[in-house]
């Protein structure tokens, strides 16, 4: 290492960046990312932003364009303050699932975190984008931001329209629904449905060209045309009761929402689609970008391109992002998905170069064959958080974490720990642990049962529930006036 | 290899979710009033035009979502750190709200909390304190307005507009130019040419004097020359008198508060006195650099008191106004001499006063103090059956009706009968009319 170290020339040396430098990190960084580690990315787009613009993305889902929503200023009013008083710090990054991969980095980092970042984000995150399956699948890199630019506009022209007050209590109804707003097993419609946008396109052209002052309501978002209507009608028709994407069945079924409530109620459902993948691949995410970035800096080191106060600094922040307090400690908030994703990612490198007896029993395909590269793209290709956890955790990382499983009873003063990390308890331990991750378990399962389209109109709902844990009722009570606004007539839920 | 690109967006605009913001506001808008009147009473008169942290019940912005309720049925859970257990122990729960750290999970879009706090911006805090008010807009935003400047010397740039051009350092800097490049001066040049002159008027020149005039030409170019590269004033010799905005130097303001606090003055009466106080200052803060605040009470005798005694300690007493006068003139004569400071008395009260007494005051004011002051404000605080009754201006209690025989002598008194927020501002009419005749 010493003698590399005087061959090769550092990239940067000190806090300070210049676009230079960072050009220079980028393109040593993308050597190793492709070259070494065969990723296979999008371009890359890099925006540096300040703290303040950092604090305006964050409010609204880190995208560059939002709608506006009140929402959005409430979370930004407290994100501001916690950040003012220094209760809580900002990510050093944002990095948006789109083609070309925008990834937003804060002007106030130093180099070497720049340099973490870009390994982190560019690479680790931009990688799994474009791999994994549920990504592939269930969103649309490129179609999200002109998509999101529709919405803006759609909805802003709404506001001009109908009033504040109107848009405000539609996108209210369906944001408390975005949790079973999602279509879980069947592949979504496309957003950028083409036929659908031309269509938009032809009528916002007839309405020009057919202009009139008299008509400035725009008679197409009020009225329904009689083609749609059955175009619609006969989709409603084509839904299989029970029905678990809540926001589909009232944007095609509800019987009071004019079009462009519709219209509304189907950007927020997209939106809740195009996030879905982030929320069943946390671990899976974080761990392939935190073992990408960590990987990659120790090579730039290794290869004498970064000095040795920068490594110090880059194991620094590298150990708080996987730092994971235990059950008992006042910071502990269930697993740190940067921690768990990482360490099991780590261990399918060790299990492949240097396996224990033990490994050779739990991973006979992968153990000793240092094919942990082609073994890791395929793990970030085609699993997800449950899946992942399920095939890969082994009997070392549970040791590691001290992982430890218990039945929580709500009615019992005492829980029961029902399996720890020892030879006994290990698949156990293991199955419990995958099965948090599904988000079919963790979230309540709703669906539409029944809903009387031809005479009184009334929708039923039920929620599946597992063992026996029923829903809050205070937040089901303001849940279901929500609905109610949606589908303005009676709702009813039940649990079973 | 791939392209990259960065994109340098620091200077792009600010703010892009200002409009989000407002939306919040204008959501939350009755719980953020009542949580500022609320801190109106908590914030002392010198804070009123800082930006505030509040804190508003979360029920308004709730956004729920369906939500599995922990109290029920069971659930398998998997947590790192085990430290002593085993398979089978038995191990109680650690008392609700510690321990398991489920803090993070409810912390905004539940209803997992009942409070949400964040920070309101100066001018959104006093958007919300003229509400109530109801100030013309004009008066509004002079009251925002950042404090008034004017353009102060500050030495000398080089670059600036021709009217500011410095003649004097201009010159001096072409003139040792010139000296240091040795630019050939015109007498010398003139003195050369004379010579050229008189070697020309021979008719018949001996070698010498050709040799000397072609020596003469040959200098006379190169000065030529040198002239031209070093030139008589230069874009760099030029010099500008710069000038900066700096804030203007008002002197200073004192202000009286005076207040009744015997026994008939209760919550209301003192909240509405507060804003009225609160109001003033404001005014004071924007006109002048320094403002002093006396707080002086008075039931049958007077004091004076810090801010915290004034508003919310309790005395009993009959009522003498006049006390409070002689207690202001003696701390005015003490501490604030009258040609150093601008003075403006406020003073509030429920009008009564011991029989007599009035007049005592009307005379203290016409003697002592209103050739002194800047303003004299007085407002008498009714509830609002009673503003009925006295709807009549020249009817009242015994100190109204004083005032009102002296007041139109002295054009910057003003008094008023305020029985919610929104009559204070009529008081201060006066005043901001005539600050903005200045402006004007």
């Amino acid at each position: 290492m010493g003698q590399a170290a005087e061959e090769t020339t550092l990239l940067f040396d000190g806090a300070d960046w210049n676009f230079e430098t960072l050009n220079n990190t980028l393109n040593a960084i993308e050597d190793i990312a492709l070259n070494d580690l065969g990723l296979n990315i999008y371009p890359n787009q890099i925006e540096i932003i300040s703290s303040e613009q950092m604090l305006d993305a964050y409010s609204s889902h880190g995208m560059p364009l939002m709608y506006k929503h009140w929402s959005f200023g409430k979370h930004f009013a407290r994100d501001q303050m916690m950040y003012q008083k220094g209760y809580s710090g900002l990510a050093y990054e944002i990095v948006i699932n789109a083609d070309p991969c925008i990834a937003y980095l804060m002007e106030e980092n130093s180099m070497t975190m720049q340099a973490l970042v870009m390994a982190h984000a560019c690479f680790g995150h931009n990688h799994f984008f474009k791999n994994n399956y549920l990504f592939r699948q269930w969103t649309d890199a490129e179609g999200i931001l002109p998509y999101l630019d529709f919405a803006k506009k759609y909805i802003a022209k709404c506001e001009d329209q109908y009033g504040l007050e109107e848009v405000e209590s539609v996108l209210d109804a369906a944001h408390a629904l975005m949790d079973q707003g999602v279509f879980r097993y069947n592949r979504p419609p496309r957003l950028s449905d083409a036929d659908r946008l031309a269509k938009m396109a032809a009528r916002a052209k007839h309405a020009e060209t057919t202009f009139n002052d008299i008509w400035r309501t725009l008679p197409d978002l009020e009225v329904e045309e009689e083609e749609e209507m059955e175009e619609r009608q006969a989709e409603v028709r084509n839904i299989k009761l029970p029905e678990e994407n809540l926001l589909y069945f009232i944007e095609k079924a509800s019987p009071v929402l004019r079009p462009w409530q519709r219209e509304l109620v189907r950007i927020v459902r997209n939106v809740a689609q195009y996030f879905y993948p982030q929320k069943q691949t946390q671990v899976m995410n974080e761990g392939c970008a935190t073992f990408v970035h960590h990987y990659i800096m120790n090579e730039l080191f290794n290869r004498g391109q970064i000095s040795e106060g920068a490594i110090m600094e880059f194991l620094h922040s590298h150990s708080s992002v996987v730092f994971q307090p235990e059950f008992d400690d006042q910071r502990y908030s269930g697993f740190n998905p940067y921690a768990l994703g990482f360490a099991m990612m780590e261990d399918i490198k060790r299990i492949s170069e240097d396996p224990t007896d033990e490994d050779r029993e739990w991973f006979p395909e992968i153990a000793g064959r240092n094919e942990w590269r082609e073994v890791l793209k395929d793990a970030w290709a085609n699993f997800r958080d449950e899946s992942f956890i399920l095939q890969y955790l082994s009997p070392t990382v549970m040791r590691n974490f001290r992982m430890f499983a218990i039945a929580d009873v709500a009615k019992e003063s005492h829980v029961h720990i029902s399996d720890i990390h020892d030879n006994r308890g290990f698949r156990q331990v293991r199955e419990r642990l995958a099965k948090l991750y599904d988000l079919g378990m963790r979230e309540a399962n709703i669906q539409v049962v029944a809903a009387d389209l031809e005479g009184d109109r009334a929708l039923h709902l039920r929620h599946e529930t597992h063992n026996g844990r029923k829903l809050d009722t205070k937040t089901k009570d303001a849940v279901l006036t929500h609905i109610e606004t949606l589908w303005g007539h009676e709702v009813t839920l039940d649990e079973v | 290899m791939t392209s990259f690109h960065f994109i340098d967006r620091r200077k792009n605009p600010k703010g892009k979710s200002l409009g989000n913001r407002q939306r919040f506001l204008k959501r939350a808008k009755a719980q953020i009033k009542d949580a500022v009147n609320k801190s109106l009473r908590d914030r002392s008169l010198k804070e009123i035009d800082k930006g505030e942290k509040i804190t508003i019940p979360s029920k308004s912005t709730a956004e729920p979502r369906f939500r599995v309720d922990p109290n029920t049925g069971e659930r398998e859970m998997v947590h790192p750190g085990n430290k002593e257990f085993a398979k089978g122990d038995k191990v109680k729960k650690p008392p609700k709200g510690g321990g398991r750290g489920k803090g993070k999970e409810a912390s905004d879009s539940g209803d997992g909390e009942d409070e949400f706090q964040f920070t309101l911006t100066q001018e959104e805090f006093l958007d919300i304190f003229f509400e109530d008010l109801e100030l013309p807009n004009l008066v509004k935003r002079s009251l925002k307005e950042i404090k008034s400047t004017a353009f102060k010397r500050a030495g000398i740039t080089s670059a600036g507009s021709p009217t500011n051009l410095n003649l004097i350092r201009t010159m001096r800097n072409a003139h040792g130019r010139r000296l240091a490049l040795r630019r050939p001066s015109t007498k010398e040049m003139n003195a050369l040419k004379e010579r050229l002159f008189q070697l020309e008027r021979i008719s018949q020149p001996n070698e010498d004097e050709i040799a000397e005039k072609k020596s003469i030409l040959a200098q006379l170019e190169e000065m030529e020359a040198r002239r031209r590269w070093a030139p008589f004033i230069d874009p760099l010799d030029v010099r500008y008198n710069a000038f900066e905005p700096t804030p203007v130097q008002t002197t200073a303001a004192v202000m009286f508060c005076l207040m009744d606090v015997s026994g008939s003055m209760g919550e209301r009466e003192k909240d509405l006195a507060k804003r009225f106080y609160m109001l003033l200052y404001l005014f004071l803060k924007r006109r002048y650099e320094r403002v002093e605040v006396v707080f002086i009470r008075h039931t049958h005798h007077a004091e004076e008191v810090d801010e915290e005694t004034f508003f919310y300690s309790r005395q009993s007493g009959g009522t003498v106004v006049s006390t409070a006068l002689e207690k202001m003139m003696e701390v005015q004569k003490d501490r604030f001499p009258a040609g150093e400071w601008n003075i403006y008395v406020a003073q509030a009260s429920d009008g009564f006063t011991q029989s007599g007494d009035a007049q005592r005051c009307v005379e203290m004011l016409n003697d002592d103090i209103m050739p002194i002051s800047q303003y004299y404000a007085y407002i008498e605080i009714l509830d609002e059956r009673e503003l009925e009754v006295f709807s009549d201006a020249d009817s009242g209690a015994e100190l109204w009706r004083a005032y009102r025989t002296f007041a139109p002598a002295w054009g910057h008194f003003a008094q008023t009968r305020i029985a919610k927020p929104q009559d204070i501002f009529p008081v201060f009419r006066e005043l901001f009319a005539k600050d903005k005749r200045e402006a004007a």
